[in-house]
């Protein structure tokens, strides 16, 4: 673990050898090795306690249990997995609303999972979260001026005239009209009211931003939209994106590298392409095969898998995933299988 | 000011609603125009024992009390008193309660548990009864009554806006106004404030009424303000050698109390319908 710290792209299959022609040209091509990496979390686990009705600590819920992964300036990673399997409060232990219960989150070179509450909070200013649903997200007593004015009242010492600029300048890159100003957050639609949360986030121009299901529960054409919202900010604002998603097709056009989660755990990470095209781990493969091909109707139905995952409550031995998996031999109850590199990937199976 | 508009178009659609708010508008023009609305303002303070315990007549519209003074012009600089004592202590209550309920919601470790214990126990003994036992040690007097009832209704306000902070805290802009970086004072003053206030306005007009109840019933066991001032709940207290002659020496204290409290329980009641999130909230999504 020392020695992957000191090298993080290691883990993640930089290093190694890489499928030649990864397929998506030059601007997703890895990140040249000398770059740091913006986010480099280290096993980190958030666990949260389940209590008996007299407050006694009586087991855990491991939502998160032992994540690596590093994330470079200029990227979009993609995190999917099923429902429940802990994509958020990955993402909510990142931006520091849950504390990790182990592990090292690395932002900007500096430790930031456990900074004294203040210092932590400045960090925010960089480190940005847009949470699923825009509509809850916005307090329902503010205007949205006030709403926009209140990330640089919070990390800024603008005066109220400048302020007032850096919003009509963010208003019209997100594209809403100054009317909407005035407005309360529900006399707006779901496609504006998630342009007003990014408008919010944007103004501090952060250096990540964390989409959690930023597409979730928007009909397809408002989807397209607010997809090409966020690539038109990514380039505007040269934002980086971890991109919570649990619809791969869509993860397949926004981001350059996948990190496929079951159950608080990494069981297959590599290019989108190279991940698409060759899928190692049968969790995987059991989700790409429910991946509607292009032409086809869309289905909104989640993964073609059978039953249910397993609560993360009671977690089962050796691999997490045996208990759905067609490959399952008595090794995979014995041994929890580690990342290890195949191929251009870094799978979690014994048989990959 | 709009939202003060809103508020009062809808109270005057609920009949309840809007007798409880024409009591209590009747109650503060009473107290603010007493001098002007009396038909002997020196009676306050003056004794006319040639005429004491007359019946309601034109000359005295309700009579007049022991001394010989009116009781009309004495229940109306008594509810310059009652307004008073009411206004004070609801106010310091929730300048007490109101803090520490915010406090305890935002933490979740001893300091809540702390703060919720204390209030609890207050909580526990019947208001009156501490009422009471605070007015007795410190000996009966106006600032002594208010601070009686200041101290012994605090944690309703604490425990209101305890409870409506952890409701609260589960929404997602709260969450999400964390991410952003926002401070706890922030986070508390300018987004789970103003989001609870509601049922704070509630309660405090619910505990206007039941301070000036629990304020009259100090009066009535002579813990309030000494003689001449004309607090209602004495004035019954002095009736009681007169019964069941001079009636109204009993009535008119007690008529003025019952519409008082009624008027700020109706008006709670009407407030906490209309200014109820939920309801508020499926309004707008229908229009
Ligand atoms: N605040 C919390 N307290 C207790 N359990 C939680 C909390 N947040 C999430 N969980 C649990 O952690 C697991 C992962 O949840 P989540 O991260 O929301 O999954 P996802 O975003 O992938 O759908 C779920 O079993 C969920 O019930
Ligand atoms: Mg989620």
């Amino acid at each position: 673990m020392n020695e992957s710290r000191r090298d993080p792209e290691a883990r993640h299959g930089f290093a190694g050898a890489r499928p030649s022609g990864g397929g998506l040209g030059a601007i997703s091509g890895p990140p040249a090795r000398t770059i740091a990496p913006l986010l480099d979390i280290v096993d980190v686990a958030r666990h949260f306690p389940v209590r008996s009705a007299f407050g006694r600590k009586i087991g855990a819920v491991r939502a998160v249990d032992g994540i690596s992964l590093a994330v470079w300036p200029g990227e979009t990673v993609g995190l999917v997995g099923e429902s429940g399997c802990g994509k958020s409060t990955l993402g909510k232990t990142i931006i520091g609303i849950h504390a990790p219960t182990a592990g090292e989150i690395r932002f900007l070179g500096r430790e930031i999972g456990h900074l004294p509450p203040r210092e932590r909070r400045k960090v925010a200013r960089d480190l940005q979260y847009v949470y699923q649903d825009p509509g809850a997200s916005l307090d329902p007593r503010w205007k949205v001026r006030r709403l926009l004015h209140e990330p640089l009242k919070i990390h800024t010492r603008l005066s109220r005239k400048q302020r007032d600029a850096a919003v009509q300048a963010i208003l019209r890159a997100v594209g809403l009209p100054d009317a909407h100003l005035d407005l309360y957050p529900h006399e707006l639609s779901g496609g504006q009211q998630r342009r007003v949360g990014l408008a919010r986030i944007l103004t501090l121009h952060p250096k990540l931003v964390i989409l959690d299901e930023p597409t979730s529960g928007l009909d397809v054409s408002v989807q397209a939209s607010v997809l090409k919202l966020f690539r038109a900010m990514r380039e505007t604002f040269a934002l980086t994106y971890l991109f919570i998603s649990h619809d791969l097709a869509v993860v397949r056009t926004m981001c350059q590298r996948l990190a496929v989660m079951y159950l608080g755990r990494i069981v297959e990470l590599g290019e989108t392409a190279a991940v698409f095209a060759d899928p190692r781990h049968p969790y995987t493969q059991s989700l790409l095969a429910a991946v509607p091909k292009i032409g086809a109707a869309r289905v909104s139905r989640t993964f073609s898998l059978e039953g249910e995952p397993p609560n993360p409550r009671d977690v089962p031995t050796g691999c997490r995933f045996r208990t759905r998996c067609p490959l399952a031999q008595d090794v995979c109850a014995a041994e929890e299988p580690a990342l290890r590199e195949v191929g251009g990937q870094r799978v979690a199976c014994h048989f990959a | 000011m709009s939202a003060l508009w809103f508020v009062v178009s809808r109270l005057a659609r609920d009949r309840a609603a809007l007798v409880g708010l024409v009591l209590i508008l009747g109650l503060v023009f009473s107290a603010v125009f007493a001098p002007l609305l009396a038909t002997h303002p020196d009676d306050v303070y003056e004794l006319h024992p040639a005429e004491r315990l007359r019946a309601p007549s034109a000359e005295h519209w309700l009579g007049t009390d022991r001394m010989g003074s009116d009781m009309y012009s004495r229940l109306l600089f008594g509810a310059r008193i009652t307004i008073l004592i009411g206004v004070i202590a609801v106010g310091a209550s929730l300048v007490i309660g109101v803090p520490l309920g915010l406090v305890a919601g935002y933490y979740h470790n001893w300091v809540s548990d702390a703060l919720m214990r204390v209030s609890d126990v207050f909580l526990a003994v019947p208001q009156v009864v501490l009422a009471i036992a605070i007015a007795q040690t410190l000996g009966p007097s106006l600032p002594n009554v208010i601070l009686a009832l200041s101290v012994t209704y605090w944690p309703w306000f604490a425990r209101i806006v305890y409870a409506e902070s952890r409701t609260l805290e589960k929404e997602v802009f709260i969450e999400s106004t964390q991410a952003l970086g926002a401070s706890p004072w922030r986070l508390v003053v300018l987004h789970v404030l103003p989001n609870i206030a509601s049922p704070i306005i509630v309660r405090a007009s619910i505990g206007m009424g039941f301070t000036i109840l629990t304020a009259a019933a100090l009066g009535f066991l002579g813990l309030g303000p000494p003689p001449p001032t004309p607090e209602w709940g004495r004035t019954i207290a002095e009736s009681r050698e007169f019964l069941p002659n001079a009636w109204w020496y009993a009535a008119a204290p007690g008529l003025a109390i019952f519409l008082t409290v009624m008027g700020f329980n109706l008006l709670g009641d009407g407030l906490r319908d209309v200014l109820d999130p939920r309801l508020r909230r499926g309004r707008h999504r229908a229009a």
